[in-house]
């Protein structure tokens, strides 16, 4: 009975007319309350809508479904064209999850401007569902693009002291990295005539021109991966933003860096992919291993969240192109989904566990206001049931076998054995790094005896805060426990695009 | 003598505004300084009747009368119709400005009629002399009304850089022109086309010739290294002057190339595209660059302004239909959002304060939340962020470059696009980010704040539906 509708649209224009609509009905007064309700209710329905999205997916078919297709813009040959496959369609049911329970972490918190803060946050969430959805490339870059803004207004207004900096570092990065995508986009119009993505995969490029493409695409996703050495934006953003803020970089806009690699660069320009892919793999394995190490002396725990962050999108990336060595080791394609699903797993489970620990963070900073480790200690004895949640999650970002955590992870370094023993080994570290400076840091907050007297008045967490945590916890265990749902989900669209960038286009 | 009456019938619309112009010239002597508003109202009738005219006359069809001087082709029709749009909501955004520093005299309006006439003249010419004409009448009234603060230091000093750099300008581009016709004997542009072409391109005395017309051309439009007296201009002038004068005179001056460059030299267009390069490329960077040092909002959009004629330089360039629409949708583009630029500083002044600086942005989203977002579009719009006008017009001119494969061109502007990014951004970053130091609510009447509105949704409306437009300048080119 939902399948006539087009839901699509419908996740993508509801939140940011809703948006609109609390942006214009929504006053400050009595802490915004009308606004927050309102916010709440949109972000609930946009979630309820996804969740169409996945009871109505067909899994047995890597064609995009729920398409809808409408000319936009004659004169340059854009169609307003949506639709989602296997990789796309989880990452916008992620979105909207993550909005809503990021909706729900703010209620009480944000004192100045509360409705444009939830109206921030909600045309955020449609832009992202319109950059996951579109098959437009253009349409892909105005969603990419536009949802800067409401990112840099979030962190400059509610962020941290040194918002400012952090806020404009993190635009004119990611603007950067863009503007080279937005030239490639051209170029590969005029190989086509189309901005279809459909039909730039098809088309044959010569393997100099793949080479730029290659790079020109590279330096637009590296950026918002993020990988090293263009990464250095994120430990700023994140420690400045709003607890919400970071929650929806960490969970969600990470993710779009890597699903331009699988919808644009792969695809695309796979010869170039295979040629460059040591240099992918090297980013990669540098990410896992020396960020891990930097996370390790952080003192900061937004800041060692966020270098944590890097190290596991290292994983995703590591993952996406290990293809190629497998390939040349094995001297066939099969056993190269298993670490492009392994990255995917990665990401849905990195948007739960990272969404999670910064969401426990904040939980913290709102009764302290200090986000430093040496602040803390002993915090079980106040707060038993926080705490019962921070260590699950802080296992779950080590990787421990049973939560989500665990089984992204495992798949890659699995896949990069059977590239390369090295690959593995190097990969691997990242079980005890992660488990280091993960626990290390709850061992120094959670435990021990309370030496400050600020942890010695606080209050548990209350039903508010037990409400997202719980449902993160949960699914944090459901996917580590069962992710079948997940990988059938995105089985036929791997396997689809490993055939793809099988055949050389040169 | 063989007397032939010429065809008046597309010159209507500047006889309409000529006649009204000198009606209202002689009507404002009769009004007293209360009634003043009359001659406002009329100057505005003009504009909408002008642009009633324009549109009944349109056709697809170039008509070429006057004995060969003058053209009315979708171009110009397109262009017209856009400069008297731009002028009414510039006169209207001038006049409560005016009012509070009792400048509101008639002769603002009537040398804005004058200057507009100049314009319609210029994008109708086919000849060289008519481009001449059209461009010193409009450049003399742009003079005078720079100069209109009379008790101003900085508003002489720069209506006198203008003028003095301005006859510069113009004595090259009569040079120029001069030289053109000793080469080709012709002044009609459509005529000089055609002998250029069999003359083949390596002429020296065309290319010398062509130089000097670039020069003048440059002047006009602001481009690198011929910008100096723009930043100045746009600072010492009235802030409803700098309105006028950075708006609807660079859609004249767009069909000032287009007129020269394309109908009246395209045999030369492996060398103008170089020179054109040059200044493109040059005007991006700098205008960029410079930009991020300045403290005073109007020196900002200045420079701001200088690095869209870069862009639009690029669409031009590139010598194709498409690229020549590019330019001309830039071209609209920029009008719309300088119209909103200049009309938030004149929304946020009142009597005594100018409002320029950037440190009297501060806390505007505090103030006044709605005009914050305004000047939030049009600042992410002149960034070229979608999905905002702005970006659709750097993407129909990067296109135009990509499509003759001068990537590299391209790699420059979005470079230094990312780099403008930056002073656009910190002003968004004043109105959002700071606390309000200026309690004064604004005072501007509902006439502005509407008009202002619609302004600022329009970047935002044309940004998420940019195809009508599109496709109007396509059309337009044919």
């Amino acid at each position: 009975m939902f399948s006539e509708l087009p839901l699509l649209s419908l996740v993508i224009w509801t939140p940011i007319l809703g948006g609109l609509l609390v942006l214009a009905t929504g006053s400050h007064r009595r802490g915004g309350l009308q606004a927050k309700v309102l916010t709440l209710l949109v972000s609930l329905l946009t979630f309820a809508l996804s969740v169409l999205l996945f009871t109505g997916f067909d899994t047995t078919t890597a064609e995009m479904q729920f398409t809808e297709l409408q000319p936009w813009i004659a004169t340059f040959n854009v169609y307003y064209h949506l639709g989602v496959d296997g990789i796309s369609m989880p990452l916008i049911v992620l979105t909207t999850f993550t909005t809503a329970l990021v909706v729900i972490a703010g209620w009480e918190v944000i004192k100045t401007k509360p409705a444009q803060y939830m109206a921030a946050f909600l045309i955020l969430e449609g832009l992202m569902n319109g950059a996951f959805a579109s098959l437009d490339a253009m349409l892909f870059y105005v969603f990419w693009e536009a949802l800067l803004i409401p990112m840099f207004i979030i962190i400059g207004i509610w962020g941290g002291p040194n918002r400012v900096y952090a806020t404009l570092k993190f635009f004119l990065y990611t603007f950067l990295g863009s503007v080279f995508m937005l030239v490639a986009l051209i170029y590969l119009y005029f190989q086509t005539g189309t901005f279809e993505i459909g039909d730039f995969h098809a088309v044959q490029i010569g393997l100099t021109a793949q080479i730029w493409l290659f790079l020109a695409f590279l330096v637009a996703f590296a950026v918002k991966v993020p990988m090293w050495p263009v990464h250095t934006w994120l430990p700023d953003a994140h420690v400045e933003a709003p607890t919400g803020g970071s929650v929806i970089l960490a969970a969600i806009m990470l993710k779009l860096g890597a699903y331009g690699f699988l919808r644009f660069s792969l695809p695309i320009t796979p010869d170039a992919s295979h040629s460059l892919d040591w240099l992918m793999i090297l980013l990669s394995l540098v990410a896992v291993v020396y960020i891990g190490f930097v996370a390790l002396i952080q003192q900061d725990m937004k800041k060692l969240i966020a270098y944590s962050s890097i190290s596991h999108m290292g994983f995703v990336t590591l993952g996406f192109f290990v293809a190629f060595s497998i390939f040349e080791n094995t001297g066939s394609w099969r056993g190269v989904a298993m670490g492009i699903e392994g990255g995917m797993v990665q990401m849905i489970s990195h948007g739960f566990v990272s969404g999670a620990m910064f969401l426990c963070v904040g939980v913290l900073y709102d009764r302290l206001h200090s986000r430093q480790i040496a602040d803390y200690g002993g915090v079980v004895n106040t707060m038993p049931l926080f705490a019962g949640f921070m260590v699950l999650f802080a296992m779950a970002n080590a990787g421990l076998p049973g939560t989500a955590g665990f089984v992204g992870e495992f798949m890659v370094i699995l896949s990069a054995f059977k590239a390369n023993f090295w690959y593995a080994f190097l990969a691997a570290t990242t079980l005890i790094l992660g488990a280091a400076y993960t626990l290390w840091m709850v061992k120094r907050v959670i435990y021990g005896k309370v030496v400050h007297e600020g942890v010695a008045t606080l209050k548990d967490i209350n039903a508010r805060e037990f409400l997202f945590l719980g449902v993160l916890a949960v699914a944090v265990l459901a996917l580590g426990l069962w992710p079948a749902p997940l990988l059938e989900v995105m089985g036929p669209t791997v396997a689809n695009l490993v055939e793809h960038i099988a055949v050389s286009k040169l | 003598m063989n007397f032939e009456t010429p065809d008046f019938l597309p010159v209507v619309p500047e006889l309409f505004v000529l006649g009204m112009a000198c009606l209202i010239l002689v009507v404002d002597l009769f009004l007293s300084d209360r009634s003043r508003v009359v001659t406002y109202l009329m100057s505005q009738a003009t504009l909408v009747g002008a642009l009633v005219v324009t549109l009944g006359l349109s056709s697809p069809i170039a008509q070429v009368t006057m004995n060969g001087t003058f053209v009315l082709d979708p171009m110009a029709t397109l262009l017209k119709s856009v400069v008297y749009i731009a002028s009414f909501v510039a006169f209207l955004y001038a006049k409560d400005y005016l009012r509070a520093r009792s400048l509101f005299k008639g002769e603002f309006f009537l040398l804005g009629l004058f200057a507009v006439l100049g314009m319609m003249v210029l994008i109708s010419a086919h000849s060289m002399l008519t481009v001449y004409l059209g461009l010193e009448l409009m450049s003399l009234s742009l003079y005078a009304m720079v100069a209109l603060q009379r008790n101003s230091a900085t508003a002489s000093e720069a209506a006198m850089k203008y003028f003095i750099l301005g006859a510069m300008a113009s004595a090259m581009l009569l040079y120029g022109m001069s030289m053109l016709y000793g080469a080709t004997g012709t002044l009609d542009l459509g005529e000089l086309g055609a002998r250029v072409q069999g003359a083949g391109p390596s002429s020296l005395v065309l290319v010398f010739g062509l130089v000097f017309l670039i020069v003048g051309i440059a002047f006009k439009l602001g481009a690198v290294p011929f910008h100096m007296w723009v930043p100045d201009v746009y600072h010492g002038a009235p802030t409803a002057v700098t309105l006028f004068v950075s708006s609807a005179p660079k859609l004249a001056a767009f069909a000032m190339l287009m007129r020269l460059l394309v109908d009246g030299l395209p045999g030369l267009h492996g060398h103008w595209q170089d020179m054109l390069i040059l200044l493109a490329v040059l005007s991006v960077a700098l205008g960029n660059v410079l930009a991020i040092a300045q403290a005073n909002i109007k020196r900002l959009l200045a420079y701001s302004g200088i690095s869209h004629v870069g862009f639009l330089l690029m669409g031009v360039l590139a010598g194709t239909p498409e690229g020549y629409a590019a330019g001309m949708y830039y071209a609209i583009a920029y009008v719309i959002m300088t119209l909103g630029g200049f009309g938030m500083v004149i929304l946020m002044s009142r009597a005594g304060f100018e409002a320029d600086r950037l440190e009297d942005y501060k806390g505007l989203n505090e103030r006044s939340p709605w005009f914050a977002l305004m000047m939030l579009i049009l600042m992410f719009s002149m960034a070229g962020v979608p999905p905002f006008l702005g970006f659709w017009a750097k993407l129909a001119v990067l296109e135009a470059v990509v499509s003759i494969d001068l990537i590299w061109v391209a790699v420059v502007a979005v470079v230094f696009s990312v780099i403008g990014a930056f002073y656009y951004l910190r002003v968004v970053k004043y109105m959002y980010f700071d606390k309000p130091e200026d309690e004064h609510s604004l005072v501007a009447g509902s006439d502005l704040r509407f008009l202002l509105s619609a302004n600022g949704l329009a970047v935002l409306g044309l940004g998420i539906f940019p195809g009508s437009l599109l496709a109007l300048c396509a059309s337009a080119i044919g």
